[in-house]
């Protein structure tokens, strides 16, 4: 199972994130946090493979990608 | 459920929001520096120098030690540190303005002298903080508020390639180019980073690395746009790859 963590407030909606994505895991969202940017999210969770190139891509380093380690978990799901 | 990071931000930066416009690499060459630095484990082992220009923000963010250098003076004012202090790791950090223009003369002296220190270089062919004036690097035909519509090299010459001309000097060890506009050249971004990062480190010598970056505000684009300008436009004219590579890398 993967996890991704958007920093809301450090987000400035640039869409790199967006654009970069192979799997359209992200969008950018309604809210708009302090700086006044509507800030990514994500939106197709169960899509993600992991590949971080959102997190790599992310001028502001507001993505953070974790992966569980539970193996048994992650095939338990599938 | 336990998990593991795939990626984390860096432990050198600041969890608060930056003062960087959207888009922008020069936060992009922030988190890489960041990165290289953690895993170096040298956040707590390093002197940076900022200069004058949006590149003076990271000050606000690295949790580095750090001075902000007069304009173009940051190589001079790295080399002193470096000198003083042979057992820190020192940059200059600058962008193209500072660098390759009020600062040009302490930039081709510093190279030439070989001075063990790491220079990194935002190359966005504009003046950002100032408002879009144009640089040394600007490119033909770019606009810019100093030079008109497009920059016209029978009135004010061509675009100046730093790392060709470093790379007529002899002392110096390292010197690359790369760019940040997709995964695969932020990848090669960082190895480079990390390659005059360790340089300095194991032995040292001067290490220059151009960031081909952008400036959207000022190129009056969007973030995503910027990215097309730098692979139509950028990288034709600035060629990405190493320069110089001690024998030993
Ligand atoms: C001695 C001096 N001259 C001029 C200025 C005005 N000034 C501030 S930033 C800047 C240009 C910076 O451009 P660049 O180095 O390309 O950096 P960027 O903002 O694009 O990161 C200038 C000319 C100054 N602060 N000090
Ligand atoms: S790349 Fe980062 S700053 Fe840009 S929209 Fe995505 S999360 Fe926000
Ligand atoms: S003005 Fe240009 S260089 Fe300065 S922060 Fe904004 S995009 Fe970056």
């Amino acid at each position: 199972m993967i996890q991704i963590n958007i920093d809301f407030q450090k987000c400035k909606a640039c869409e790199y994130c967006v654009s970069i994505c192979p799997k359209h895991v992200l969008a950018l969202g309604e809210a708009v946090n302090a700086k006044g940017y509507h800030s990514a999210e994500v939106r197709f969770a169960e899509a993600c493979v992991g590949c971080a190139m959102c997190a790599i891509m992310c001028p502001e380093a507001a993505i953070e990608i974790l992966k569980s380690k539970d193996k048994l978990s992650e095939r338990s799901e599938q | 459920m336990e998990f593991e990071y795939i990626y984390k931000k860096p432990s050198a930066l600041t969890s608060k929001a930056n003062s960087y416009c959207p888009g922008c690499m020069h936060s992009t060459a922030n988190k890489l520096i960041a990165e290289v630095l953690e895993e170096l484990d040298m956040v707590g082992k390093t002197i940076a120098v900022f200069p004058v220009g949006c590149a003076v923000l990271s000050a606000d963010y690295f949790l580095t030690d750090m001075t902000i250098a007069a304009h173009g003076r940051a190589p001079s004012v790295a080399c002193d540190i470096k000198r003083c202090r042979p057992d820190k790791l020192v940059f200059a950090y600058q962008g193209d303005g500072d660098l390759s223009s009020i600062g040009m003369c302490e930039t081709i002296h510093t190279a030439n002298r070989g001075e063990n220190i790491a220079v990194i270089f935002i190359n966005n062919a504009i003046f950002g903080m100032t408002g879009g004036q144009m640089a040394p690097t600007t490119l033909v035909g770019q606009a810019s508020t100093t030079g008109g519509k497009s920059r016209n090299p029978d009135d004010v010459g061509y675009p100046v390639k730093m790392c060709e001309l470093i790379n007529q000097f002899k002392a110096p060890k390292y010197i690359a180019r790369f760019a940040m506009d997709s995964v695969p050249h932020i990848r090669d971004a960082k190895k480079g980073i990390r390659k005059a990062f360790e340089l300095q480190l194991n032995g040292g010598g001067y290490s220059f690395v151009e960031l081909i970056s952008n400036c959207s505000t000022n190129w009056k684009t969007t973030p995503l746009q910027s990215l097309e300008f730098i692979r139509e436009k950028m990288i034709p004219y600035y060629p990405l790859g190493e320069f110089r590579v001690p024998e030993e890398m």
